[in-house]
């Protein structure tokens, strides 16, 4: 394949509310994520972080500009984009009046995974995710942990050769972050996917990703590798001085970083204990 | 690292009509099958929706059978009301279905949903078939609470199952109904009060409880147009043998579901944003 896996060019997406004032979420964005790469998309609340992934998984319309994943554009290939596509979001999103094992199975079906491999499939993201021998449990047993390695699961289940994360650690203890990154490393390693993940923790990205993009006020601010981020801003700079390099003091106040969008990051937090 | 990146499948590129028909039949065989896992994890529900429709018929329907003051034919009162409460039963399940929806946009169920290549309106169907499901559970719990409070209703097993085929049908319609809302008020608080609001009057201006020509005349025109008259006559025609004319009960089920459906799937698209 020659196209790269994300193409995204002038794209711009304005909310529009009664008696609001129009809101621009994502302004003239452009950039590119090539395959295998782990990109990274970081900034403030209310950057544009969530509206772009947004854009890119088809839950929003692209009103001006193109995406397009692996040469489909989004607009036009809704259907070819998300069966390319594993999702986990910002919130706990697993069903849990069902086990682990059956929430998997729900989406290999929903991924029109043929019977005769369907059980194979869960079997193998559930062991990857060392989730085997809790997998007959219901997942409102599960632990903060174990729930994201659930949901991984269930975004890997189709094999996906783009794995949207949004906000994948948010909540978790150190330990269960750590284990987060490896399995995200070692899903990189073994099918060699396009991993494309918001966070606003900076060591996350820091190990994680092979380029990063940092937007402030739906617009691009930098775009680089972390050690070029690193080194633009300062010979000692860390992450964390070039994000507040390029976010500053800036406290938006929009729709993305706004109350819902706090409340529901507590909530998650609050549900991962 | 590798990059091995997986190939778009070319069949989710130009999908047709009838790839559309096949994937929602599928999606709707996966919803009610997650509906069926969840009732076999947790059968308490059943039981606690099933005490309001037994206290209508032991209640309810064992006084104004004494009354005899609503003309019913050669049927007690308390066989004329069960199919209307077997009715209510179920549409009190559905119509509550858009509430979870809600629950599902804010725990980012819906969104990874919405991300997997389901089209819109397999989602509504599958959603409200999964409201079948679990309404023509606890419809038979009705069944058979009617049976041993001694109701005069069939015990041909093809009756009963072409009864929870209406009932199924009837719910789904309601299901829609619901999700409908929820796609215009998209708040948890405000569709509960409305689902409160228009449960009522749905099951009272019907001829759940009694014929429509007692009804005052205006009254007789909601009934008219309100399917839940046409469930419940077909249901009596079912499980009574009283006189209906099946094809024009059908016809108004199978086209309020078909409508329903395609408005809630146009509606869905509102909770995504």
């Amino acid at each position: 394949m020659d196209s790269d896996a994300v193409e995204i060019e002038h794209l711009t997406h304005v909310f529009r509310a009664r008696k609001h004032a129009p809101h621009i979420a994502v302004d003239d964005l452009s950039l590119t994520v090539a395959h295998g790469e782990c990109f990274g998309l970081l900034g403030p609340n209310g950057a544009g972080k969530t509206t772009t992934i947004r854009l890119i998984n088809t839950l929003l319309p692209v009103q001006t500009g193109s995406v397009r994943v692996f040469g489909h554009d989004v607009a036009h290939h809704p259907m070819a984009v998300r069966a390319l596509m594993g999702y986990v979001p910002q919130q706990l999103s697993i069903e849990s009046a069902l086990t682990g094992r059956e929430n998997v199975e729900w989406f290999a079906r929903l991924f029109d995974i043929p019977r005769r491999e369907r059980r194979a499939r869960v079997d193998a993201v559930l062991e990857m995710m060392q989730l085997t021998e809790s997998a007959d449990r219901l997942a409102s047993t599960y632990s903060g942990g174990m729930v994201r390695r659930l949901e991984l699961a269930q975004a890997l289940v189709n094999r996906p050769a783009l794995l949207v994360l949004d906000e994948p650690t948010v909540g978790l203890d150190p330990v269960a972050r750590d284990s987060v990154w490896g399995h995200v490393r070692q899903m990189r390693e073994e099918f060699g996917m396009t991993v494309l993940l918001t966070t606003h923790y900076m060591e996350e990205a820091d190990m994680l990703c092979d380029r990063i993009a940092m937007m402030n006020r739906g617009r691009l601010s930098a775009l680089g590798s972390p050690d070029d981020l690193k080194r633009a801003v300062g010979p000692r700079a860390t992450l964390e001085d070039v994000f507040r390099h390029y976010a500053g003091a800036d406290l938006n106040d929009d729709s993305e970083g706004g109350l819902a969008s706090v409340r529901q990051g507590r909530r998650t937090a609050g549900r991962l204990g | 690292m590798s990059v091995k990146a997986a190939v778009p499948p070319d069949v989710w590129v130009s999908r047709g009509p009838l790839a559309t028909i096949r994937v929602t039949f599928s999606r709707i065989i996966t919803f009610c099958l997650v509906e069926l896992q969840k009732l076999s994890h947790d059968r308490t529900e059943l039981f606690t929706r099933a005490i309001q429709p037994i206290l209508w018929l032991g209640i309810f329907g064992t006084t104004f059978s004494r009354v005899r003051a609503i003309p019913t034919g050669d049927v007690s009162y308390l066989a004329f009301m069960s199919p209307g409460v077997i009715a209510q039963s179920g549409m009190f399940v559905a119509i509550f279905y858009g509430i979870q929806i809600i629950w599902e946009r804010d725990a980012g169920i819906l969104a990874k949903l919405l991300v997997t290549p389901t089209p819109r309106v397999a989602l509504a169907a599958g959603k409200a078939f999964a409201a079948g499901i679990r309404s023509v559970a606890i419809a038979l719990v009705v069944i058979a609470f009617a049976l041993i409070i001694r109701v005069d209703l069939t015990l041909n097993p093809l009756k009963w199952l072409a009864a929870c085929g209406v009932v199924m049908l009837g719910s789904a319609f309601f299901c829609c109904l619901s999700l409908c809302i929820a796609g215009l008020v998209l708040h948890r608080d405000r569709l509960m009060g409305i689902g409160q609001a228009i449960t009522m009057p749905l099951f009272f201006a019907s001829n759940a409880l009694y014929p429509i020509e007692m009804m005052p005349s205006w009254v007789q025109v909601l009934a008219r147009v309100n399917p839940m008259s046409y469930e419940v006559s077909m249901l009596r025609g079912l499980l009574l043998g009283q006189p209906t004319n099946y094809l024009a009960d059908l016809t108004v089920l199978i086209v309020a579901g078909v409508v329903g459906i395609a408005v809630a799937s146009y509606l869905m698209g509102r909770l995504s944003r």
